[in-house]
């Protein structure tokens, strides 16, 4: 009998906390299908966030750090400092990297650290219940918008793909999402190209994801959910790799003289 | 002759592996329960399987395993 | 040995390179900037790694995540850098990290001034961050002091699993004094005498996966994680109090004193000593663990009729000098509020009054 489908051994035997339909356990298996189809898994390691993926420590079958809210790009720098040839990925949440984390992902694709950012966009805070986050849609309910986002109190949410796709130094932003199959399909090509390149600087990959229980939706309609409501403001797309560089990433050597003119004699 | 386990003990009865199959031949089981209360789901026509594993790889807790002749 | 004229922040920095430290996050804030200003020259000479980060919330995670390697690293700040650093502290705390983090205090609260103060010892030997932690906190009063501490710094972090804190001053790391460097340490991570290191390597028979981490969300994993620290602590209180003991024959005043503000004591008790009164004075080297038993034996020692607690703050120190005591001695409090550097007279002319009421 020849295998069609396996777990990877880059999951651990721990069973995945998740909410029936929650994303988050396709994202983990995506991200751990590459490191191994890659080849890297005796040379990576991960940094959890805080949110419902606070536990990715216990499933990712490699070195893993748990880090504070917001700050696993700045542990990952740290990481990577020591170990430049090492495999290094940040595996975050919306509330975590668009939040309070968004200086520490900001520099580190600004300062074009070598690490693969994995970036879970469902539109709410789960682990705390279901409040409203940076990605949270206009007029979207939650625990603490009630009565809908209201755009003229917080703004619309925030696309970080083409926010981190004007600096110069990241070598590969996508957005992909998992609603369906023939989506995990590709949002698994697009990691795995993630971390191909991410010995050429930073990558970073946002998965639109399902939270049913944050939005009060079986896994079926949430799926139907993020189709119709999120993919029309964060459009799935590949913004940058190497072969389409956008106009932001050329590089940029002025000769910081103060003008042409012959410096006068005597 | 396809070999499809699903492990009932991990799967939470989400209905995403139900949703994605092209030969519409899965379903949450009705009388069974596994120990953390969910319904499992379950096959229902091994003979249509064409081992796509569409269901495997929407399964958010890994908890399909198939095998194919 | 030769002696080399350096400002405080360039000798400190200096003597890390020395004790092995390759990795230095750091952000810029006076009156230490002279410390990140010297590593990124200095790092990049020796293969090392100097990075300024976004803030001080982000390099003491960058450490967190360098010492998560077994490595030795290092950062540094002023007052109000190091409360931004106080979350990331614990965290390194409870990972059971060893990191070395330097505050060169300064005037406060808030934005404070940029001169010198001690108005961070509370912050830092009760814990400015949340949870039952200590850090092993360490108050040189020199620069020559504060060169010799490096090493022994990062080897306590090492041996203890835990954050080391050196408090210096603006004065200490302003002022430049002749100072004898160390020899340089060759520091090498060994992960089989660190198994709790990441290396990256997939988990295997010699090599248990690595998890760096401070959530223990059940309540048994909590007490588990807490006992071990306190555990960790009573060693510490029982093994690694420091403390200079000067003058304390007959003395009838003990002052107690640390860092720069110790030094200024000095100058005073040597003037009286030159007129035949004798007062002795006890700093503490190491603010956690603090000296307690030193104290009270000094406190209570035949001959002594007070103790006077000197400080550049509004009495910090002076908590733990009467917990010390517990009431069997007088304590005064003589102190200045941060970046009002007392004068050695003060302390005299203080002292003086002090003896009328015997």
């Amino acid at each position: 009998m020849a295998v069609v489908f396996e777990k990877t051994k880059m999951l651990t035997d721990a069973v995945f906390h998740y909410c029936p339909g929650c994303n988050h356990g396709i994202a983990h298996r995506l991200v751990a299908e590459s490191i191994e189809g890659l080849g890297l898994t005796d040379n990576v390691i991960g940094v959890a966030p805080v949110g419902c993926a606070v536990f990715a420590y216990n499933y990712f079958n490699c070195d893993m750090y748990e880090a504070a809210h917001g700050r696993a790009p700045a542990v990952a720098t740290g990481i990577k400092r020591v170990h430049p040839d090492t495999c290094v990925f940040t595996y975050q949440g919306d509330g975590d990297l668009a939040s309070i984390g968004t200086a520490e992902i900001v520099h580190a694709a600004m300062r074009g650290e070598k690490i693969t950012t994995i970036f879970i966009n469902n539109a709410i805070y789960g682990m705390t219940g279901g409040q409203m986050a940076p990605t949270t849609l206009p007029g979207m309910k939650t625990t603490t918008s009630p009565y809908g986002r209201d755009t003229l109190q917080c703004g619309h949410p925030v696309r970080m793909c083409e926010l981190l796709n004007t600096l110069v130094e990241p070598r590969f932003i996508a957005r992909g999402s998992l609603s369906s199959p023939k989506e995990i399909n590709r949002s698994k090509k697009l990691l795995r190209q993630a971390f191909e390149l991410q010995h050429e600087g930073f990558t970073f990959v946002e998965l639109l994801s399902t939270c049913p229980t944050g939005w009060g939706l079986t896994p079926e309609q949430s799926q139907q959910w993020l189709e119709r409501n999120m993919v029309p403001f964060f459009p799935i797309n590949v913004f940058r790799e190497p072969n389409q560089m956008p106009e932001a990433a050329k590089k940029y050597t002025p000769d910081l003289k103060v003008s042409d003119d012959k410096p006068k004699e005597g | 002759m396809v070999k499809h386990t699903i492990n009932e003990e991990l799967c939470k009865g989400c209905g995403l592996c139900v949703r994605a199959c092209p030969k519409k031949i899965l379903r949450i089981s009705k009388g069974k329960l596994n120990s953390k209360g969910y319904h499992p789901a379950e096959m229902m026509d091994i003979d249509s399987c064409i081992a796509c594993a569409a269901c495997a790889r929407t399964c958010p807790d890994v908890a399909i395993h198939i095998e194919k002749e | 040995m030769a002696l080399t004229l350096m400002k405080g922040s360039e000798a400190i920095a200096e003597a890390a390179i020395r004790a092995g430290c390759r990795y230095f996050f750091g952000y810029p804030i006076t009156p230490q900037t002279e410390i990140p200003e010297y590593m990124s020259a200095r790092m990049p000479e020796i293969g090392g790694c100097f990075l300024q980060a976004e803030s001080e919330v982000s390099a003491i995670n960058m450490v967190y995540g360098a010492a998560g390697t077994g490595e030795r690293v290092l950062t540094s700040s002023s007052s109000p850098g190091v409360s931004l650093k106080q979350e990331g502290i614990s965290y390194i705390a409870c990972s059971r990290l060893p990191c070395v983090i330097i505050n060169v205090m300064r005037g406060g609260p808030g934005l404070g001034s940029i001169q010198a103060s001690q108005g961070d010892y509370l912050q830092a030997t009760k814990g400015g961050g949340h949870g039952d932690y200590k850090l092993i906190v360490l108050a040189p009063a020199s620069v020559q002091e504060s060169v010799d501490m490096m090493k022994l710094a990062f080897e306590l972090g090492e041996k203890y699993l835990n954050p080391v804190m050196i408090v210096a001053d603006g004065m200490i790391c302003q002022m430049m004094e002749p100072v004898v460097l160390p020899e340089m340490v060759d520091f090498k991570v060994d992960y089989k005498a660190k198994p709790w290191a990441a290396n990256g390597k997939h988990p295997s028979a010699d090599h248990k996966r690595a998890v760096i981490n401070s959530l223990y969300i059940t309540v048994e994993e909590l007490d588990g994680i807490n006992e071990t620290l306190q555990k960790g602590y009573r060693e510490i209180e029982k093994n690694e109090t420091r403390y200079e003991a000067y003058n304390m024959e007959g003395a009838e005043i003990i002052v107690t004193a640390f860092g720069t503000v110790a030094r200024i004591c000095k100058s005073a008790i040597d003037d009286l000593k030159a007129k035949g009164i004798n007062v002795g004075l006890l700093r503490p080297i190491t603010l956690y663990p603090f000296p307690y038993e030193a104290v009270h034996n000094a406190a209570v020692a035949p001959g002594v009729k007070a103790v006077l607690d000197v400080e550049l703050n509004a009495g910090q120190m002076l908590e733990d000098v009467k917990l010390a005591i517990n009431g069997d001695q007088k304590v005064e409090f003589y102190g200045r509020y941060g970046s009002h550097m007392p004068t050695s007279e003060e302390i005299y002319e203080k002292l003086l009054s002090m003896r009328e009421g015997f």
